[in-house]
Order: structure tokens, then sequence, then C-alpha cells
């Protein structure tokens, strides 16, 4: 809620230089103050996220090895042709398109559902709420830790499920085999990840007037005609948004990967955000920072791309 | 006129909704069975869905084997040092960026949105040089730090916020009355927004609870150790002891899950509504 002029009570006469739309003007000893508050907010984000992110961005085209510092010189894009040639690092560019797409498809469809389901009040709806949006308040880390324990091949609860509802006669070895691996990860992602779709998506769903809804069923749309003319039309920017920011969010999430597989079997979970902590552990801070500064500007390019896609065309209302 | 649901919408909607909350709950609830089994029967053949005896013996063998408990009172301290200093930054910042209009608002804005689509572990490498310089590598303080400039951007999105829910006249009224602006914040709007505040701290309390690869990176010695990064310890082990690792995760999961169920209705308020206005 913006606070407007007539929402003030007339405590400071209106000055007639007061800029149109602006909420208040204010001398230089205010604007000191001013500074002095949001002084402490910018060193912080200066000191310890930016300045670490540009330096970063130097580091990728030099020779910066933790184990080897006698030749830290500038070597051109050299660290970025080793990634390119590196067999390793396109695996983990292939890792996570499969990642990202395989989490976020499933993520979309079942909390758009379960959104879709929550939209009208009924008995209890608080504490299901409460109860069904736990993982957000466990760290990405710790989900992985409870599902390398399920996926378990030996003793995993997942493998006992299966056999006993016979779907599988011998027990799996999920995150030994590369094959089943990137699955049990996506699954656990898939888990890890409805619920932040069913937050944003409720939300959305409780500024639908009720009235379009009623009209809608006065004109004798049916469950999958409201759906699409109504309901999707109405949070098309939020639904878009939502996607836009999982998309960057997953591809920027290794902590799951980290403690269920630590990338494994044979590196073949590894996606390239994990891969560059890795590297980083290693001490090739050139090549990680390489990494970093490619992942940052293809993000970048994503979000561009796909803002301009999604934008409302002319001519539609 | 509202259309009701017919009776199989209804069954088809509960059903799924049953099913969502039982997909959901049974990790938590599988991790939790599993650390108050007894040591030997977790490996035991058939697996139980409901232990036969309850045990502490895990979480005794947790603390006794390994240093958990200095290791969850480091993560209590940084994180509740860290959320304080960012929650009070937070504020001060949050109140200029909801109340006046100049030139470089946009761009501070941007500043603390951009940090958001960028993971704060993408420059772990100079990071860890820019702490060694400060000799704050190895060092809880250290961490603290890095731990404020972490949590402050989206803090402030959140109080920001929540400062736009209250009338400015409340605060000129007190500095009319003699107070200084910074008084006017603290003894006047502080009060009336004590949930958001404490939302805000809360939700910053569980980020800096949860975060590991800060952590794993910039600090060393055990003593220093924070809950996922021992955590992350135990799993690189080849041999996983499970149920000590599954009383760790119990304790490191609980305390986030309790604060968050407490705080939860104003944080998605906070997130949502900085969200569309951004």
């Amino acid at each position: 809620m913006a606070l407007t002029e007539t929402d003030r009570p007339a405590l400071q006469k209106p000055s007639p230089r007061r800029p149109v739309g602006g909420r208040r003007r204010f001398s230089g000893r205010t604007a000191l103050v001013l500074l002095a508050f949001m002084a402490p907010a910018i060193v912080f984000v200066g000191l310890f996220t930016y300045y670490p992110l540009l330096s970063g961005i130097q580091m990728a085209f030099r020779n910066y090895n933790l184990n080897d510092l006698s030749d830290t010189s500038w070597v051109g894009l050299d660290n970025f042709r080793a990634l390119l040639h590196d067999e390793m690092f396109r695996g983990t560019v292939k890792n996570s398109v499969i990642w990202v797409v395989g989490s976020l498809v499933p993520q979309f469809l079942i909390g758009f559902t379960m959104a879709l389901w929550l939209r009208r009040k009924f008995r209890f709806r608080g504490a299901y709420q409460a109860l069904v949006f736990f993982p957000w308040a466990v760290s990405g880390f710790l989900i992985g830790i409870l599902f390398r324990w399920m996926f378990n091949g030996e003793f995993g609860v997942v493998n006992d499920l299966l056999m006993k509802t016979h779907l599988i006669d011998t027990p799996v070895p999920w995150l030994a085999d590369a094959r089943y691996a990137m699955v049990a990860v996506i699954i656990a992602n898939v888990w890890y990840g409805v619920t932040f779709f069913a937050i944003m998506i409720l939300a959305a769903l409780q500024s639908v007037p009720e009235e379009l809804y009623e009209a809608a069923a006065i004109d004798g749309a049916g469950k999958v005609r409201t759906l699409f003319s109504i309901t999707i039309p109405s949070i098309r920017t939020t639904l878009a948004l939502t996607v836009l920011l999982r998309v960057i969010w997953i591809f920027n999430s290794p902590e799951l990967i980290f403690g269920m597989t630590g990338g494994g079997p044979a590196n073949e979970t590894h996606i390239v955000t994990s891969y560059m902590i890795q590297v980083t552990q290693e001490g090739d801070y050139g090549r990680a920072s390489a990494m970093g500064v490619m992942v940052v500007f293809v993000l970048m390019l994503f979000a561009v791309f796909y803002l301009l896609a999604i934008r409302p065309r002319k001519g539609l209302a | 006129m509202i259309r009701s649901e017919t009776p199989a919408g209804r069954i088809v909607k509960f059903g799924g909704l049953g099913i969502c909350l039982i997909f959901t709950v049974f990790p938590l609830y599988w991790i939790l069975i599993t650390s108050f089994k007894e040591p030997g029967t977790i490996f035991a053949y058939p697996l139980k869905y409901w232990p036969g005896s309850w045990s502490l013996e895990n979480y005794r063998g947790l603390f006794g084997t390994s240093n958990f408990g200095v290791f969850i009172g480091n993560s209590l301290i940084v994180s509740l040092v860290a959320a304080a200093l960012a929650t009070v930054v937070s504020l001060l910042s949050a109140y200029v960026l909801a109340r006046f209009e100049f030139a470089s608002k946009g761009a501070v804005m941007g500043a603390f949105l951009v940090t958001q689509m960028i993971p704060g572990f993408i420059a772990l490498g100079s990071l860890y040089i820019l702490m060694t310089r400060m000799y704050l590598v190895d060092s809880r303080w250290g961490l603290v730090l890095v731990y404020v400039a972490m949590s402050i951007p989206l803090c402030t999105v959140m109080l920001r916020g929540f400062f736009e829910n209250v009338p400015a006249s409340l605060e000129e009224a007190a500095m009319v009355d003699g107070c200084s602006r910074l008084s006017a914040l603290f003894r006047v709007l502080v009060p009336v927004m004590t949930p958001g505040i404490a939302a805000s701290y809360i939700f910053n309390f569980v980020n800096c609870w949860n975060e590991l690869f800060l952590s794993v990176t910039l600090l060393n010695s055990d003593s220093n150790k924070t809950v996922p990064a021992a955590l992350n310890g135990f799993i690189s082990s080849y041999n996983i002891d499970w149920g000590s690792m599954s009383a760790a995760a119990v304790l490191s999961i609980v305390p986030t899950m309790i604060l968050f169920a407490v705080a939860s209705r104003y944080i998605v308020e906070g997130l949502t509504s900085g969200a569309v206005k951004e």
C-alpha cells in the first residue's frame, strides 16, 4: 500500500515544488541522516557480496590455483577454452538441463494442481498448509540427506515399498547406478520444490476476483474452460515470473545434490554449479571463476529472452 | 451464485490432497523413526515402519562420539547473531527505501534484487581470498559478517513491505514531538511492526542455520564448524553411520520447522507482497 498525499494528515505544509508522484521532499540534513541509515546495508553487501563477485570476474581471466600461486598471470580466455574442452564440464551442462527441466515440469504441474485444490476455504485448510509447506524450512542439503537414506540400495524404504507392491522384484541400487541416480535426485528435487510453486500460485489465485468465476459459471463454462479462460489468463504474469525464478533457482541449487550423491556415481549427477564448487574446493579458483562467469552470463541471457518472450503483446488486453 | 462442487470432484480433490500430504510428510516421518530405532534394528530386515522399541541410543551416540554439541552451539551463535545484525541493518535501509524517493533508489533496489539471482557461492574463491586478507578465515565472526551480507537484501525487501503498511503520520507525529528520526523509528515504528520484524528475523535465522557452502569454505577447524558443515563431513565418509546421521538430521530440521511454522504466515506475506511490488 503506497502512501499518497491524501493519506497523510497535513503535518507538513505541502510545498508547491513537490514533484508529482514523489512521496516526500527532504532537506540536506535529512539526506545525511538517510545516507547514514543506508550506509551499513550498502557497506555489507558491497564488501561481502559485490566485491568478491567483481574480483571473481578478473580471476576468471587469470591462472589462479591455490595449490601453486607462483604464477598468477593473465591468461586471457584460457580458462574458458579449457572448460569447453573438458568432457566433464560438458557432461555437467547436459546434466544441468536434464536437472532443470526434469525438476521444473513436475513441480509446476503438481504445485499448480495443489494450489487449485487449496483455493477454496475448507475446514483445516490452515493446518493442512502448515503441514504440507514444511519442506520450505529445510535446506536442500538436508533434503538430500533424507532422500539419500530413503533411496539407500540395501536398507532404503523406497526399494522396500516398491518390492512390497511388486513393482520391482530385486532392489534397485538407486544411487550407485548411473542410470537411476539422476532420476532419484530429480524425484527428491520435485518433492522439495512443489511447495514453493503451490505457495506462489495460491497467493496469485487468491487475488482473482470471485465474480469472474461466478460469471463463468452463469455462462455455463465447464471446469476446463474456466481454467484456461479465467484462471490462467488472470495469473499469467505470476506464473511466468515464478517459472523464471524457479529455473534460475533450480540451476543454482547444488545443495540437494551434495547431500544426496555428492555428484556421484562417476560424476553422473554433477550439475554445473556443483562441479564449480568441487573445482573451488580443489583450489583451481581461475577455472571455477570462469564457470561462475559463464553461469551468470547464460542465466542473464536466458532471463532477458524469457522476459521478452512473455511480455504482454500489444492489442491483447 | 456459487457453483457447488460435484461429489466426484470432492473425492478427487480431497483424495489428491491426502496423497500429497502423505508424500510430503513421509520423508520426515521416516528420518524421525529411524533416529528413534535401536541402532542394531536400523539395518534389520524386514524394515520396520513403526519402531518396536523406542530408543535414544542414536542421540546418545551422536553426542558421545562427535562434537555435535559444539556444532549446534556454533550454529546457534552464528545464526542468532547474524540474523539479529541483518535485521537491524535491514530495518534502517528498508525504512529509507519505503518512505523516500531519491535518484539512486532504483539502483539500490536493483543491486539488492540481483543478489537474489546470483547464488552466494558463485564467487567462493575470491570471497575466501578476501576473508584471508582480513584475517577472518576460520573465524565464526567472519562467517557472521558474510551471513549478514547474505541476508540483508531479501530482509530489506520484506521489511520494506511491512513499513508500507504503517502510515508515515506515526513517525512524523513523534518527530514533531521532538524525537530524532532514529528514535522515532525504534520507539514508534518498531513496536507496531513486531510480527513482521519477528518473521524477518526468523527467516534470516533459518537461512543462516541452513547455509552450507560458505560455512564449509570459510571454517576449517572442528571447534568452529556449524551443523551443515559437520554433516557434510559425516556423509563424505565411506561408511555412513545412519543411526547418528538420522539423529543429527532430526536435530537440525526440527528447530527450523517449528520457527517456520510460527512465522510462515508473515513470511509468505512479506515475500509475496515484495515480489508483486517489484
